[in-house]
């Protein structure tokens, strides 16, 4: 395999993965838009997606479509019971208070998964076959090649929900401010709720198509979580484009670090671009600086 | 002011007589857990209960410490009571380069930037394997002596890690009651307030979170030197949660709140030992009912309780003070 070639390859893994970043990173973004919230537990619905659908797929014997759909639908019960049960109570949220009861929720998750489903990895079959299509002399799984679909689908689909539908338009009216939005007649704890079920849907989603090609177990929502949202803070925390090209920049840096530079270190570059992006321009690549108000 | 030495000296004197309770064995061993654990926890205290500033990657700054002096003294046969302080320095400088970018930030930034940062050192640990030995860990730490005192053993473990955590706790306590802890109470309620009344608070920021990460080395280095062992795996995310855990279950800001939230979690995972692996679940619950229902930790709910049983009449006045 030539130089070209290689570098073909790394792209469409780089591209792949990159997808999943940016759903991820989307999850982050939605909830952070209409509550402000970084939500901790993320990456343990992108777990739960796939290790449900594992389950239903073997142990309760259901056909593929059927067993994605009931992980979604558990997921997003799940998020949706999370904001009710622990967000919609506090009386005085502070950011110390949200981050430390998200990170609480999310070691929950993981630990009730833990429990009931055990510690093994377990693969996923991918949704059609299993032969390598060549494209440009690189060799792509069909995986890849509904990661992409499903990706786009969901990204056009978000797109017409915030801008074309009712809840939509009224989930970016209270993300730009809250108090006008409750006084236009909007149920801003609806929205939060309405935030949480969508995002934990996308991300059981992202867990669900990635899991064919990296395996899914208890624990590898921790780093995809942390993944995704370096992409939403690379998008700037913009529920649209900013945060998918920052997913897909994320995936191929990655992609190409393991590839040329070192694999051992392929989770680091995330975390150095984190951190290089946070110092240097905290209001992400692609939007202008905000003057904070007190 | 007063009451918190009285409780200190009581406190000391506590420890210092209770390994005389059992004699050696695996209960002492669990004490001198709780004796890293405590110190990591009034540190972190100091940092997150003081000033305000979440830290999420303090497992970090435990590990270098471990892992500066563990390499020195093992590989290049330093000897322990230098590699100590090489190792607190060194920390406390990266510590305060660290400090200034990263103390901009502030909330949910900060928290996943810190996280970034011990993710980042936790990946250093297990790929430089020619150094650290890698996942499979640094063996043959030698330990610490003084003369020909080896400090090798529960009994003697116990009292060299006590120590340095009695000098830790008295020396937050000081720091409670000075002037530099009262600004970091104000950076606490309110940064642009306590700027707009002179506190240097971007500095004085950077200054306890560098002091945090000092404490959290000298721990790291005593671990190391008590177990002669580290791996990378008592350094991860988990472990850095595990602290945050403590001081929010101990309750922010007082010290003696982070001595029951170590104690807590240091004797959790035994008694949960019978039913493993649930210990996280339980983690998790905690984590979340504490902050729901009783945000001023343990601490806040002995001091509430107190009130309670006190007679009205003198409650009043009390009132009247505070």
């Amino acid at each position: 395999m030539d130089l070209l070639q290689q570098l073909t390859q790394y792209a469409f893994s780089g591209f792949s993965t990159g997808a999943i970043y940016a759903l991820i990173g989307l999850g982050f973004a939605i909830i952070y838009n209409s509550t402000g919230i970084i939500n901790f537990a993320q990456g343990e619905f992108v777990m739960l997606g796939g290790v449900l659908t594992y389950f239903s797929l073997t142990v309760l014997r259901l056909p593929y479509l059927v067993a994605m759909a009931v992980a979604v639908a558990v997921t997003t019960a799940a998020g949706a019971a999370f904001e009710r049960l622990t967000i919609r109570p506090l009386k005085s949220p502070s950011p110390l208070s949200l981050v430390i009861i998200t990170i609480g929720g999310s070691i929950f998750i993981r630990g009730v998964a833990m429990l009931l489903w055990g510690k093994d990895t377990h693969a996923l079959p991918p949704f059609s076959g299993n032969d390598p299509l060549t494209v440009g002399g690189a060799s792509i799984m069909p995986q890849h090649l509904w990661i992409f679909g499903i990706t786009l689908l969901i990204i056009a689909a978000n797109k017409f929900f915030f801008y074309y539908t009712i809840s939509g338009k009224a989930m970016r009216a209270c993300s730009h401010n809250r108090t006008a939005a409750s006084l236009v007649g909007i149920d801003v704890r609806k929205m939060v709720l309405l935030s949480f079920v969508i995002s934990s849907a996308v991300g059981s989603l992202a867990g669900i198509i990635i899991a064919p090609l990296t395996m899914t177990a208890y624990d590898v929502g921790v780093m995809l979580g942390l993944k995704g949202f370096c992409a939403a803070i690379i998008g700037g925390m913009s529920s649209g484009f900013g945060t998918v090209l920052g997913g897909l920049l994320l995936g191929l840096l990655e992609s190409f670090g393991a590839g040329l530079i070192s694999s051992g270190y392929k989770d680091a570059i995330a975390f150095i671009v984190l951190l290089l992006i946070l110092f240097i321009r905290p209001q992400g690549l692609f939007s202008k600086a905000q003057t904070e108000r007190v | 002011m007063k009451r918190d030495y009285l409780l200190f000296l009581l406190f000391t004197l506590v420890v210092l007589v209770a390994p005389l309770a059992f004699e050696g064995g695996y209960l002492l061993n669990v004490l001198v857990f709780m004796g890293i654990n405590t110190m990591l926890a009034v540190a972190l205290n100091l940092l997150l209960g003081f000033a305000g500033q979440i830290s999420l990657g303090h497992a970090a700054f435990f590990g270098l410490g471990a892992y500066i002096s563990g390499v020195l003294t093992a590989n290049h046969g330093v000897n322990p009571w230098v590699a100590l302080p090489i190792a607190a320095l060194s920390v406390g400088v990266i510590a305060f380069l660290l400090g200034f970018p990263i103390l901009k930030l502030k909330g949910h930034y900060l928290a996943m930037a810190t996280l970034g940062f011990g993710i980042i050192v936790f990946i250093v640990f297990n790929e430089t394997v020619e150094i650290t030995g890698g996942p499979s860990g640094l063996t043959g730490i030698p330990t610490m002596k003084i003369g020909a005192m080896e400090f090798q053993g529960e009994m003697k473990s116990y009292y060299l890690i006590w120590g340095f955590t009695l000098l830790t706790m008295l020396l937050s306590i000081n720091l409670d009651h000075s002037r530099i802890g009262r600004a970091l109470r104000a950076i606490h309620d309110s940064e642009v307030a306590s700027r707009v009344m002179g506190v240097n608070a971007r500095f004085l920021k950077v200054q306890v979170f560098t002091l945090s990460a000092v404490i959290s080395a000298v721990a790291g280095s005593l671990y190391a030197h008590t177990m002669t062992f580290v791996s990378p795996s008592s350094f991860g995310f988990n472990f850095s949660v595990e602290l945050v855990t403590m001081v929010i279950i101990g309750g922010l800001g007082s010290i003696f709140g982070s001595f029951l939230g170590a104690a807590l979690l240091t004797f959790l995972p035994e008694l949960l030992r019978v039913v493993q692996d649930y210990d996280i679940v339980v983690y998790g619950l905690l984590l979340i009912v504490m902050t729901m229902y009783m945000p001023k930790g343990l601490a806040g709910g002995v001091a509430s309780l107190a009130r309670l049983l006190r007679p009205a009449k003198k409650r009043t006045v009390d009132h009247a003070q505070g």
